[in-house]
């Protein structure tokens, strides 16, 4: 019933320009963490719903209107975006 | 040439006027939902009016069954653009439920178990215009599609008809609910193409 948190990449690379299945999340709801990846996804529906692989508790919502997109992350204490580090130089 | 073919087709198909504005016909019933479906034992079953003041009329499984029930025959429309028409629901009409509830609120905001919810205007509620239904096409209404009971809204988008229903809670200021926070409309009449929060 449930797909697993690859399955929303594209609509939060739309919206948010990142790719959100490497974000650690934890969860609001039970402080469990985990890669947004490992999420259940219901896409089935008027929007797409993430929830906590732990306990089932709504991490991320996303609403794609015609116009916008609409972004719910209450149910996430924290998101990590893993990024470049500083500094780095890809030449050296 | 076109007037002979056309006594060709043999099954009536509905006529355009019979879908509202965006819609297609669809003849399966899609299984739409935001979580897990909830399994929920008849025996702790309940379901709650609770109005603006904090009273709480509630029924067992048993005790809706006992109330009399009604059978309706009904178009559906999913905001997600699937149409089916002429489904047949059985369940308790909500003027029956809200007979003895005391209240002056305008507002009701509709809960599930696993924790959806839903806001409508009281009075769209009223005057046989919705159900908790329990039963589909003549039989038990299956956990997939809201079982044991749902609320049945048919005159608005059906992701008003929330599944798996256990309370309304009463209001005297409107509160959105889950789709209504996050983009979608906050009435949503199929007829007027209501699905986005500016539509
Ligand atoms: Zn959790």
């Amino acid at each position: 019933m449930f797909i697993d948190g690859n399955g929303a990449a594209g609509v939060f690379a739309e919206a948010l320009g990142v790719d959100i299945t490497t974000a650690v999340i934890t969860c609001a709801g039970c402080g469990a963490g985990g890669r947004f990846a490992e999420s259940h996804v219901y896409d089935h529906g008027p929007g797409v719903v993430a929830r906590c692989a732990t306990c089932e508790s709504v991490l991320a919502r996303i609403v794609r209107t015609p116009t916008d997109a609409w972004l719910d992350l209450r149910g996430a204490r924290s998101v990590r975006i893993p990024l470049p580090a500083e500094g780095a130089d890809a030449s050296s | 040439m076109s007037i002979v073919s056309r006594g060709f087709h043999g099954r009536r198909e509905p006529a355009a006027a019979d879908l509202p504005p965006g819609q297609y016909l669809t003849r399966d019933f899609p299984v739409l939902q935001a979580g897990p479906t909830p399994r929920v034992d008849l025996d702790t079953w309940q379901f709650t009016i609770s109005n603006e003041a904090g009273a709480k009329y509630t029924w067992s499984w048993r005790e809706l069954l006992a109330l009399p029930s009604e059978k309706t025959t009904t178009d559906i429309h999913c905001v997600t653009r699937w149409s089916k028409l002429g489904t047949t629901w059985q369940g308790v009409s909500l003027d029956t439920l809200f007979a003895d509830v005391e209240t002056a609120a305008d507002h009701a905001l509709v809960h599930s178990y696993g924790g959806y919810t839903t806001n409508l205007p009281l009075e769209d509620l009223l005057d046989g215009k919705a159900w908790i239904a329990y039963r589909f096409e003549g039989e038990d209404l299956t956990p997939d599609h809201g079982g044991p009971a749902r609320l049945l809204v048919p005159h608005l988008y059906f992701w008003k008809s929330a599944k798996w229903v256990t309370r309304i809670d009463l209001l005297n200021d409107d509160e959105p609910g889950f789709w209504e926070q996050l983009g979608y409309h906050n009435y949503g009449d199929p007829w007027r193409e209501q699905r986005y929060t500016d539509d």
